[in-house]
């Protein structure tokens, strides 16, 4: 389902957050958001997925604003896949993933045998149905990862949004689990840290920075050198290599000239 | 150089050993609810019964359940009319209340341990006891009139829902309920109320002090068939109706964003909570004083034992409450007869030891 993100304020307290944002993602579309820390990433994606109110603006998904329908049918629609979540001691494997279907779920209703195949079901995407009594405090962080992204996909989400998923994985986890988002097929949006990742498994990038969007586009088109310079003090270049990869390649000396 | 025969436990291995006790899940976690309800159902039944039968002038069990059994059918009990009259009249009620609050304050402690996710809260860190206590020694201290004619369950009650306010309101921050805030701000009245509560005791006569002191440390002597209506009402209504938000609550332990993420309206749920803890925290210390350790301990317990989904856990820590607090109180008008001990002096003394060792064999309760 088509996002879309239009005008975007957000001011906390009294310090203004993000500004104007405007941002598309097409029906399928793997969209990267990047920026340095502190630029909004983070503050926009919680507008999206119902956590912090535009002080001005609309999120459109689909035909509708996430914010004029209920928490709960706007969370049947965006799955979010979070970092620094607690870890509540004692739930398992399959009772995390199983959380996915709270939106689908009133207060009466039981699980229901569909509700158990759809949450085996993730669990098996994501190769984390042989753990599904482990406790989930006791897995690794790349496992942690898989379990949530199993949670999100137990949510049927048309919209997938990941805030820096990758975040101490280590570097095999780290392909793995965004080739797994591939495969997943689902329209996505995700923080990403890294840029070389960012570069090479995104549709698009869109570039923030200090709450304004500053760069969006194909990947070539967006993570340029003079954004790479400007926005993220770093010398550096992006370029296709032979193998069709897009990699970005640091300089000798990657600090770029104080500005 | 020799090599010894068993081979030398590397950190890897060191590793595996530590995954290995704290990756299973508790260990009554795969018995269906349905069992373990019945079970602990039928336990609870057995202990009441018991509890009946026993104290100064003793009953056999089967006369204890003769006589419960034709007042419930209204078919008359081939017993003495004496024992009907001490079973039925002041045994029973004592009981039944001691179930009500054992069931009560273990659903409050798992909830709010839930709600602030703190493994230290219990029923009473929103300032219920502190602020019930005031009402209830200022009504003992200084006379009914004190409190403009309310009794002492009804001061404190009072003072117990003040308390809950102040605590809410200091508890905001921007328009939400900042968790940790709460707790502070639920210490801090805390104290401010103890305060009072001390004065109070320090200024009264000294032959109020007996009186005051038991209330203090909690109990069920005084139950009367009256009172178990209210307590009854408000214990079972809110543990059905915070069982039914389990599936939220199971959400809100993952974190406020991620419980939003997941389509859970985090500030309301959190309201809702707070309003039906205090309730019945409320209520039950109007009724029997401040009974300690048992909102602490009981949901700790059923969590080693049954797992942590909310929707079970709720109504196990009803049953397993409610079964502690009936042997506790039975304990308490036993050891030493003919004197009564309050509750709060065996709770402790029973329940700690044993929370300590099962806290030493499960370590996946210091694995958070």
């Amino acid at each position: 389902m088509k996002l879309k993100v239009a005008e975007v304020s957000v001011t906390i307290g009294a310090t203004p957050i993000l500004h104007d944002v405007n941002l598309d993602v097409a029906p399928g579309e793997f969209v990267g958001l990047i920026g340095p820390n502190g630029s909004g990433k983070s503050t926009l994606l919680r507008t999206i997925y119902r956590s912090v109110r535009p002080t001005t603006g609309t999120v459109l998904l689909g035909e509708d604003d996430v914010w004029s329908v209920s928490a709960r049918t706007a969370a049947r629609r965006t799955a979010a896949v979070l970092q620094n979540s607690p870890t509540p001691p004692g739930l398992t494997v399959h009772e995390v993933a199983a959380l996915g279907r709270t939106p689908h779920k009133g207060m009466f209703d039981r699980e229901t045998a569909e509700d158990h195949e759809i949450v085996v079901d993730a669990l098996s995407r994501t190769g984390m149905l042989g753990h599904s009594d482990r406790i989930y405090g006791s897995l690794s962080g790349g496992e942690r990862q898989r379990v949530l992204l199993a949670r999100a996909l137990a949510q049927q989400p048309e919209l997938l949004v990941l805030d820096e998923p990758t975040n101490h994985l280590d570097i095999r986890a780290r392909f793995e689990l965004l080739e797994l988002v591939h495969t997943v097929g689902v329209t996505t949006l995700a923080v990403l840290h890294d840029l070389d990742l960012a570069a090479r498994s995104c549709d698009r990038l869109v570039v923030l920075d200090g709450g304004r969007i500053v760069a969006a586009g194909p990947v070539l088109d967006a993570l340029t050198p003079a954004v790479l310079s400007e926005v993220f003090g770093v010398t550096a270049v992006t370029e296709r290599h032979e193998d069709g990869i897009v990699r970005v390649t640091y300089g000798a000396r990657p600090l770029a000239k104080a500005s | 150089m020799t090599t010894t025969s068993s081979r030398p436990k590397t950190p890897r291995r060191l590793a595996a050993v530590a995954r290995k006790t704290t990756s299973r899940p508790a260990p009554l976690h795969r018995v269906p609810l349905a069992l373990s309800i019945a079970v602990l159902g039928a336990a609870l039944v057995v202990v009441i019964l018991v509890a009946a039968a026993v104290g100064s002038v003793s009953v056999s069990v089967g006369d204890s359940w003769q006589i419960v059994w034709g007042h419930l059918t209204g078919s008359k009990p081939d017993v003495n009319p004496a024992f009907d009259q001490i079973v039925w009249n002041f045994r029973i009620p004592r009981v039944l209340l001691a179930a009500l609050c054992g069931a009560g304050l273990a659903v409050a402690g798992v909830v709010l341990q839930a709600l602030v996710s703190n493994p230290l809260a219990d029923p009473y860190i929103l300032g219920v006891s502190a602020g019930g206590s005031v009402g209830a020694v200022a009504v003992m201290a200084l006379g009914a009139g004190a409190l403009g004619g309310l009794g002492v369950s009804g001061a404190a009650f009072a003072g117990a829902m003040l308390a809950v306010a102040l605590v809410f309101l200091l508890g905001q921050q921007r328009g939400k309920l900042n968790p940790v805030r709460l707790v502070l701000a639920g210490v801090a009245i805390s104290y401010v109320f103890t305060s009072i509560t001390s004065f109070l005791q320090l200024k009264t006569e000294p032959n109020n002090m007996r009186q005051i002191m038991f209330w203090l440390l909690g109990s069920v002597s005084g139950a009367r068939w009256e009172q178990l209506q209210v307590a009854g009402v408000v214990v079972v209504g809110t543990t059905v109706l915070l069982t039914l938000f389990g599936r939220q609550l199971n959400a809100l332990v993952t974190g406020d964003e991620s419980a939003t993420a997941l389509g859970v309206d985090v500030k309301k749920l959190r309201l809702v909570l707070i309003v039906l803890t205090s309730l019945v925290a409320g209520v039950l210390i109007a009724v029997a004083g401040g009974i300690g350790f048992v909102g602490l301990m009981v949901p700790h317990l059923v969590r080693l034992s049954f797992g942590v989904d909310h929707r079970k856990l709720l109504p196990l820590a009803a049953l397993v409450g409610a079964i502690y607090l009936v042997i506790v109180d039975l304990l308490s008008r036993t050891v030493d007869p003919p004197n009564e001990l309050p509750l709060n002096i065996l709770t402790a003394l029973f329940g700690a030891p044993f929370f300590i060792w099962l806290m030493r064999r499960d370590r996946s309760l210091a694995h958070s």
